[in-house]
C-alpha cells in the first residue's frame, strides 16, 4: 500500500519534472551558452571562429567603454517604459474598463480590431508598421489630408515610431488580461462603494485596482519581458538607425554578433539583456508576493 | 490481441523504413556534393550557371549527385548565413560562392581548402587574369578561391538630364569641384531632379563605402590601410575632405534626402525609378549596372543604352592617375572539411569552364577574369559599356580584406551617416572614426598620415 502511494506521488511530480527538463534544455541551455560565449572572443570568421580563446571579462570591460552601449541601454529602457509599462499596460486597462460599459457590438468591434494586430506574425506587423510610418505612408497621407506638415517619422523620430508600433501590436494582450481580471471583481464591492457615494474614478482607484493588483503585476512582468526581446519590429522599421537613434540592446547584440561577426561581444550584450530581464522579473515577483495576506 | 500487436509492429517497421529513406545515409558508392550560393529575385544568373553545371557534371560523373543550396539573402545576410553554415563541419557546403573580401578572414578561420596543387594541374588556370587571381590568395601566399568575375565603379549619368541642363556631352569631370559645379547647374535648371547621388550611411552598408566613400578617399592620396607597415591610416586630411564633400552634396540637396539615403532599398529607386524616369542626374555605381536594365533584368529599360553615359570618378584635384575605381567580385571556394575534395574541385572547374563563365559574365554584367571570355565577341557586345568599365581595371583598388575589415567599414559608414544627417561635423566624425579604429585594431596598429 505504501509503495503504491509512493508511486502515485512520483506520477504526480512527473509533469513538473518534464517542465523542468524542458526549461533546462530550451531556456537555461541557451542562456548558459550565451554567457559562456560572452567570456570568449568567438567570431563568425577570422582566426577565432573555430578556436575561440577564453578572455574572461574583457568583453564586458569593452562594453563599458563603448559609446553606443549607454545609448542602447537608455533606448531599451525608454522603449520598455514607453511602449510596454505605460503604453500597452495603461491603454490595455483603459480599453478593458471602457469596454465593460460599452454596448456589446461596440465592445466586440474594438476587441477584434485590437486583437487583430496581436495575432499578426511579428514580421507582418513590422512591415505593416513600416508602411504606416514611412514617408509616403498612410500616417503622412492622413496628416497631409488634414493639412498638417508631413513628418518623416522613421527618420526624424524613430523611437516615437517604434514605441507607437509596439503599443499597437501588443495592447491586445494587456486588454485581454484586464478584461478577465475585471470580470473577477465582485459586483457587490463596487455596488457598496457606489451606495457610499464614491464616483467612478474613486471606485476604480480604491476598489477595482487593489483587487486586481495581482493581475497588474503579472501583466507588467509579461509585457516587460516580451518588449525587452522585441527585435524584428525595430529591425524592419529602422534597422536601429538613423545614427543608432533606435538601436536597443537586441539590435545592438545582433549587429555585433552577425554584422561584425563578433559573437563573443554580441553575446555579452545579450547577457546584459538577460540580466535586465531577470531584475525586472524579480521585482514583479516581489510585488506579487507582497499582496498576498 | 496478437493480431493487433503484429499490425503495430508492421506499422512501426514501415515507419522506420520510411524514415530511413529520409536520412542522409546513402547506398555505397553514391556521393553528394553540396553547393551553397546566393540567389535573389534580382540575381538569378548564378543559379542558372549552377543548374547548367549540375547537369554537365552529373552526366560526366555517374553516381555523384550535386545538391544545390541557393540562399535567399542580400550580400550582407548571405555572408552571415554562409559563415554560420561553415562554422560546423556537419553543415559546411563542399563548394560555395564567396565574396573576395571575405577570403582572407575565412581562410584564417580555417573554412577554405588550399587549392594550390589542384590548380597547378588545371589547364584552364593559365587563362585567368593575373590581377584577378590575387583576390583568391590568403596571407600565406596560397590560393584558396577561384574568381568568377570582377567589377569596377564608375559614374553613371543620364544624358537627357545633362542635356536639359545644358551640359556638354560626353561629360568627364576632372575634379571634385567639377562634380559640384555640374550638380549645382542641374539643380538650378530643374529643382525636381536629384543632381548627383552618392551612397552614405549604414542603410546601404558596404555599398556606402564601395560605391561612394572610397572613390573619394582614394582620390585624395590618403588610403585606408598602409600595406607596407600593415597599419590602418588615421587622422588623414583626405578622410576629412571626403566627409566634407559628402556634407556639401547632402547639405545643398544635390544628393538624395538623408532619409532616402538611409533606406536600405534606395538603390532600387536609383535603378528602377529615378534613372529611367530622368529624375536623377548621376550616381556612383558598379560596372554591373546594365544587368538591371538589360533584357531579363529586374528593371528592364531598353533605352538605357542610348540614355546613359559613363565617366570615371575623378581624383580630388585632378591629380594622377586621374581616376579612381574600386573592385570586388566573387569567387568559388572549396570547404576545408569536404569529404570529397577532388570531386568538389572538379565541380568548381565545371562551373567555371569557358562556356559557363561566359554565360555568367554576360548575364550579370561582370568584368571577365578569363582571357578567353574577355576575347569572346559575345562578351564584348554584351552591353555598350563593357569597354569603358573594363578599362578602369587599370586604376582600380581592392579593399584591405583583413578580419578587422567589416568593423572598420561599419565605422566609416557611421561617420558618413553622422555627417549627412548633420549630427556631426566632418572633423568630429573623422575624430570618432580614429577613436573607433584604435579600439578595433589596437592603437599600435594605426598610423597617422
Amino acid at each position: 500500500m505504501a509503495r503504491h502511494h509512493h508511486r502515485r506521488q512520483l506520477a504526480r511530480y512527473l509533469p513538473v519534472l518534464l517542465a523542468v527538463l524542458l526549461l533546462a534544455v530550451f531556456l537555461a541551455g541557451p542562456v548558459l551558452w550565451a554567457f559562456q560565449a560572452s567570456l570568449t572572443n568567438a567570431g563568425l570568421t577570422g582566426r577565432h571562429a573555430r578556436n575561440p580563446e577564453w578572455v574572461g571579462l574583457e568583453n564586458y570591460q569593452r562594453l563599458l567603454q563603448d559609446p553606443v552601449f549607454p545609448l542602447s541601454l537608455a533606448l531599451t529602457v525608454l522603449f520598455v517604459a514607453g511602449s510596454a509599462v505605460l503604453g500597452q499596460n495603461i491603454l490595455g486597462l483603459a480599453l478593458a474598463v471602457l469596454m465593460r460599459r460599452a454596448r456589446p457590438a461596440v465592445s466586440a468591434t474594438v476587441g477584434t480590431a485590437v486583437v487583430a494586430a496581436w495575432v499578426l506574425p511579428e514580421i507582418v506587423a513590422a512591415f505593416a508598421a513600416y508602411a504606416f510610418f514611412s514617408r509616403d505612408g498612410t500616417l503622412n497621407q492622413l496628416f497631409g489630408g488634414l493639412g498638417f506638415a508631413e513628418i518623416d517619422w522613421l527618420y526624424a523620430v524613430p523611437m516615437v515610431a517604434v514605441i507607437l508600433a509596439n503599443m499597437w501590436r501588443g495592447t491586445a494582450f494587456s486588454m485581454l488580461v484586464y478584461r478577465a481580471a475585471l470580470g473577477g471583481v465582485p459586483a457587490e464591492l463596487t455596488e457598496a462603494a457606489h451606495m457610499d457615494g464614491a464616483g467612478a474614478w474613486q471606485r476604480l482607484v480604491f476598489i477595482t485596482l487593489p483587487v486586481i493588483r495581482g493581475s497588474i503585476a503579472t501583466n507588467l512582468m509579461l509585457v516587460t519581458l516580451q518588449t525587452l526581446a522585441v527585435f524584428t519590429l525595430i529591425w524592419v522599421m529602422t534597422a536601429g538607425g538613423p545614427a543608432n537613434g533606435s538601436s536597443t540592446l537586441p539590435v545592438m547584440a545582433y549587429q555585433e554578433a552577425f554584422k561584425f561577426g563578433d559573437i563573443g561581444y554580441g553575446t555579452a550584450v545579450a547577457s546584459v539583456l538577460i540580466l535586465i530581464g531577470a531584475v525586472f522579473g524579480a521585482a514583479y515577483l516581489r510585488l506579487l508576493r507582497e499582496q498576498k495576506p | 490481441m496478437l493480431r493487433r500487436v503484429s499490425t503495430t509492429v508492421s506499422l512501426l517497421a514501415a515507419a522506420v523504413l520510411a524514415l530511413a529513406g529520409c536520412t542522409p545515409a546513402e547506398p555505397a558508392g553514391a556521393k553528394t556534393i553540396k553547393v551553397a550560393y546566393q540567389k535573389t529575385d534580382s540575381f538569378t544568373a548564378l543559379d542558372t550557371v549552377f543548374q547548367d553545371a549540375k547537369k554537365e557534371f552529373e552526366a560526366a560523373n555517374q553516381g555523384v549527385t550535386v545538391e544545390l543550396q541557393p540562399i535567399q539573402a542580400n550580400d550582407d545576410d548571405y555572408g552571415t548565413k554562409l559563415a554560420l553554415a561553415l562554422r560546423s563541419p556537419s553543415t559546411a557546403p563542399d563548394v560555395f560562392y564567396e565574396d573576395t573580401f571575405k577570403v582572407r578572414s575565412d581562410v584564417d578561420a580555417g573554412y577554405l581548402l588550399n587549392l594550390d596543387s589542384r590548380l597547378k594541374a588545371w589547364e584552364d588556370w593559365g587563362k585567368f587574369d593575373a590581377g584577378a587571381k590575387e583576390a583568391g590568395k590568403a596571407d600565406d601566399g596560397g590560393t584558396y578561391a577561384v574568381p568568377l568575375g570582377t567589377d569596377t565603379r564608375t559614374i553613371w549619368y543620364n544624358k537627357k538630364v545633362f542635356e536639359a541642363a545644358g551640359i556638354g556631352l560626353p561629360w568627364r569631370p576632372a575634379s571634385w569641384q567639377d562634380i559640384l559645379d555640374t550638380a549645382r547647374k542641374i539643380k538650378a535648371s530643374n529643382p525636381a531632379v536629384i543632381p548627383f547621388n552618392m551612397y552614405a550611411g549604414k542603410g546601404t552598408g558596404e555599398g556606402t563605402v564601395m560605391q561612394g566613400f572610397y572613390e573619394l578617399l582614394y582620390g585624395t592620396g590618403a588610403g585606408l590601410y598602409d600595406q607596407d607597415s600593415k597599419k590602418w591610416v588615421v587622422g588623414s586630411a583626405g578622410f576629412k575632405d571626403s566627409l566634407t564633400f559628402l556634407q556639401t552634396l547632402y547639405r545643398e540637396n544635390l544628393a538624395v534626402a538623408p532619409a532616402d539615403a538611409l533606406d536600405p532599398n534606395v538603390w532600387k529607386k536609383v535603378f528602377g525609378d529615378w534613372f529611367p524616369q530622368a529624375k536623377l542626374g548621376a550616381t556612383v555605381e558598379g560596372s554591373y549596372a546594365p544587368s538591371f536594365w538589360q533584357k531579363g533584368g529586374n528593371y528592364e529599360w531598353p533605352a538605357y543604352a542610348q540614355d546613359m553615359g559613363v565617366s570615371p570618378f575623378p581624383t580630388q584635384n585632378g591629380g594622377a592617375p586621374g581616376a579612381v575605381s574600386m573592385s570586388g567580385g566573387w569567387t568559388l571556394a572549396v570547404g576545408s572539411e569536404t569529404k570529397q575534395p577532388d570531386l568538389a574541385f572538379k565541380f568548381l572547374t565545371t562551373a567555371l569552364n569557358e562556356k559557363n563563365s561566359l554565360s555568367f559574365t554576360v548575364a550579370s554584367s561582370q568584368i571577365a577574369v578569363r582571357t578567353d571570355v574577355a576575347a569572346d565577341p559575345g562578351y564584348q557586345s554584351a552591353n555598350p559599356f563593357v569597354k569603358d568599365v573594363s578599362s578602369l581595371v587599370a586604376v582600380t583598388r581592392y579593399r584591405p580584406a583583413t578580419s578587422d575589415y567589416p568593423r572598420i567599414s561599419a565605422a566609416i559608414q557611421e561617420a558618413t551617416e553622422a555627417v549627412i544627417t548633420g549630427t556631426k561635423t566632418p572633423e568630429q566624425a573623422a575624430g570618432d572614426y580614429d577613436t573607433a579604429v584604435a579600439g578595433i585594431v589596437g592603437g599600435d596598429k594605426t598610423i597617422r598620415k
